[in-house]
């Protein structure tokens, strides 16, 4: 994977190669195996590199062949053997054997609809001489990241925000409507960003700046429309394209001309896509997890079952409270928005891992629980609008027990609790919100620890605003399953799964995540499958687990899902915990930056300093609270103790 | 211990654990599921409050909406437990 930055120059202003030169400086974490710039008058590319594909022509920023365009490129293209082909037979002639040299081809055939013929994961920008346009896009599901900002002289472009804030041409305010969806959603919907004058490239989007004109347009949406399987027979057939889709997606993921490895996290997803790669490649595969000294969160033991199930050679570093606590303020300086759980924290450690043991390349099975129906929150709603339906049945509300038995306190509660926490109203059915709104309501209580100035610059507008302005048409009447599916695959995946915890804690530590769910061909498959076969009664998963029969084991196949989690708010008041923990939680820090109110914030603390603070809301309100203060701390200083941390990461 | 001494208790408890101390306006009759102010693990928050505050024995009969909803209501019920009248 790489880092990719660059400059257009709006005006008569002639760029310096400082500014291009500072900015991908700052993401040497990306690519730290070579740099590279591409720069005229009022244009700049700049490349930060990891060597994955071609190690030796595949250098950038790259020309095409008659040097009509010049590409940076952050991703892969794993269809580029089948494109290079095509191309070729159209006339086209490579001098690489790279996937970058395979988009500045297919440019010129194709012109912006190139990026329809791509199956993979690409942030890129792309300068047309001829036309003095610049190309940027964004892939499907936003894997990879892809920012910009305008201003009255320039437009940048970045992977990253850090190095937009390095060209000295953008301040870092905080966006205030950015935190209040955080805080709701878990990220901000793009395009927005934690900084009001950085933007993101929205997943599935183009866009072109030209003649300092913006223009910007999805390529591709998801859209849920099936037919019910008829018979065995037909959900047979439906299960046997399910594995033959997930083989091919894992097989051109394997494409590299560096080792690949896996991450097994105990759980089904990971087991799959490492059970198919292992099918596919000759050598021992290499697999990599994260385990914990608490018996609560750690997966060890399906881990080594799996492990040893698929005969991999298995490498596990187990992360400790104090682990956490003492990565977070790099975990945040990647995350670049402020986070509510410390999951990615162990998630950092675990690239690592990967990054100490050799390995640029690992597959995951992240993406599986969005795609497939995997997700809790979906078995939730659809026991919550049964229920809905009959409200005085004196049973059906009961199924609510199958719920989350990893949540104790939940499990402990007397039935009439239960039924008043779940509770479902006519006007709840009719919201087509319905299946995230316990969930948004209460990551919501976090903004009662907002200073009152925030509490009045927001104005009480709802969250939701901008998300039901952004949904397709027709989206109420969509069956409730495929709602929830749509809310998370294009809001909670790429702003915080496929970010936080996905390639910002990788790329911290110059690794590159593979994700075979996330194929394009599966995601529009599994789109085109009944709820029912996704979640047969209660059973999540259902045909994935009916695909992979006999090729993973059966009881990771039996067992709960169980969401990954990491310790929380208590690493942070150890005897060990750091001296940021209380600096940054202090009165003085917290009216420095004026977000929080420093009563009810010191009422919080005083919560886990005396062992009261037991439940999700109070552990989310603390994180959301500290990597707020974190990242406001790092924008303010972007600096040499920050650049200190990168070098210090690598 | 005087009944209106309870209340205010109680409201203390309730703002500062579950409100991050901001009243919002709360009123001693509101609901406390229905605002949102209770959550799951705010439950047994609450009864491990009354049983150390108030030294009384919270039973899992007790634990019902009729009896923990709402800071009037909570009040009466730890004054039935302590055996005050009115």
């Amino acid at each position: 994977m790489c880092g990719i930055a660059g400059v257009l120059s709006l005006n008569d202003r002639v760029i310096d190669r400082a500014e291009p030169a500072r900015m991908i400086s700052l993401l040497r974490h990306r690519g730290p195996d070579a740099f590279g710039m591409y720069v005229r008058k009022q244009v700049a590319l700049a490349h930060a590199r990891l060597s994955i594909i071609d190690l030796d022509g595949g250098a950038q920023p790259m020309g095409a062949t008659d040097h009509s365009a010049w590409l940076t490129f952050n991703g892969e293209i794993y269809n580029y053997v089948e494109l290079r082909e095509e191309l070729a037979s159209k006339g086209h002639w490579f001098r690489t054997e790279s996937d970058t040299e395979v988009i500045l081809a297919a440019y010129q055939e194709w012109n912006e609809d190139c990026v329809n013929h791509f199956n993979g994961q690409w942030a890129f920008a792309l300068w047309d001489c001829g036309r003095e346009k610049l190309f940027l896009s964004r892939d499907r599901m936003g894997v990879r990241p892809l920012y910009y900002a305008r201003t009255a002289d320039s437009f940048l472009f970045a992977s990253e925000m850090k190095a937009i804030l390095a060209s000295r041409e953008v301040s870092a305010e905080v966006d205030l409507q950015a935190l209040d969806q955080t805080f709701t959603f878990w990220s901000p919907l793009a395009p927005r960003t934690a900084f009001r004058d950085i933007r993101q490239v929205p997943p599935a989007s183009s866009m072109v700046v030209q003649k300092g004109e913006i223009r910007t347009w999805r390529y591709w949406r998801p859209s849920f429309e099936w037919e019910e399987a008829a018979d065995a027979a037909a959900e047979k057939r439906l299960s046997d394209e399910l594995f033959s889709l997930l083989y091919d997606a894992t097989r051109i993921r394997l494409r590299s001309d560096v080792s690949v490895g896996a991450y097994l996290s105990g759980g089904i997803d990971s087991t799959v896509t490492t059970a198919l790669a292992k099918s596919i490649v000759k050598d021992r595969l290499r697999s990599f997890s994260i385990t914990f000294d608490d018996p609560e969160f750690d997966e060890s033991r399906f881990q080594n079952e799996a492990s040893a199930f698929l005969c991999t050679n298995h490498t596990s570093s187990c992360c400790t409270p104090v682990d956490i606590a003492r990565v977070f303020p790099e975990v945040v300086w990647h995350t670049e928005q402020p986070i509510l759980r410390t999951a990615a924290a162990p998630m950092f450690l675990l690239s690592k891992l990967v990054h100490d043991s050799g390995f640029k390349v690992v597959l995951t099975g992240e993406g599986s629980d969005e795609v497939l129906g995997g997700y809790d929150i979906f078995k939730e709603a659809k026991i919550r609008q049964f229920w809905g339906k009959q409200p005085d049945s004196r049973w059906r509300f009961l199924l609510l027990k199958r719920l989350y038995p990893y949540m104790h306190n939940l499990r402990r509660q007397p039935a009439s609790y239960l039924k008043s926490f779940f509770r479902v109203t006519p006007t709840d059915l009719q919201n087509p919100f319905f299946s995230h709104l316990p969930r948004w309501d209460l990551t919501a209580k976090i903004k009662g620890l907002f200073s009152a100035a925030v509490k009045d610059a927001l104005g009480g507008a709802p969250a939701t605003a901008e998300l039901q302005d952004a949904l397709p048409r027709g989206f109420a009447g969509w069956d409730c399953f495929a709602r929830a599916q749509y809310l998370e695959l294009e809001q909670l995946l790429p702003g915080y799964i496929l970010s936080s915890q996905g390639d910002r804690m990788a790329m911290a530590h110059s690794v590159e995540c593979r994700y075979p769910f996330l194929d394009y061909r599966v995601v529009e498959f599994a789109n085109r499958l009944s709820p029912k076969l996704k979640m047969k009664a209660l059973d999540e998963k259902h045909l994935l687990k009916k695909a992979l029969r006999g090729w993973i084991p059966q009881s990771i196949i039996g067992r709960h899902k169980q969401p990954y989690r990491a310790p929380d708010g208590k690493c942070f008041f150890s005897p060990d915990a750091p001296e940021y923990v209380q600096e940054l939680l202090s009165p003085s820090a917290l009216n420095q930056h004026g977000i929080f109110d420093p009563r009810s914030v010191s009422l919080l603390i005083n919560k886990f300093i005396t062992g009261r603070a037991i439940g999700t809301k109070d552990n989310m309100a603390l994180i959301a609270v500290l990597s707020t203060q974190l990242l406001l701390q790092q924008s303010v200083h972007q600096s040499l103790e920050m650049t200190s941390y990168a070098a210090h990461t690598n | 211990m005087q009944l209106t001494q309870i209340d205010q208790d109680v409201e203390d408890f309730v703002v500062k654990n579950f409100l991050f101390g901001q009243q919002d306006g709360l009123t001693p009759d509101e609901s406390l599921l229905e605002r949102g102010v209770l959550d799951s693990t705010g439950v047994l928050e609450l009864i491990a409050f009354l049983e150390e505050h108030y030294a009384i024995k919270v039973e899992d009969d007790d634990v019902t909406p009729d009896n923990l909803d709402s800071v009037a209501r909570i009040s009466d019920f730890v004054s039935r437990k302590l055996g005050y009248s009115g």
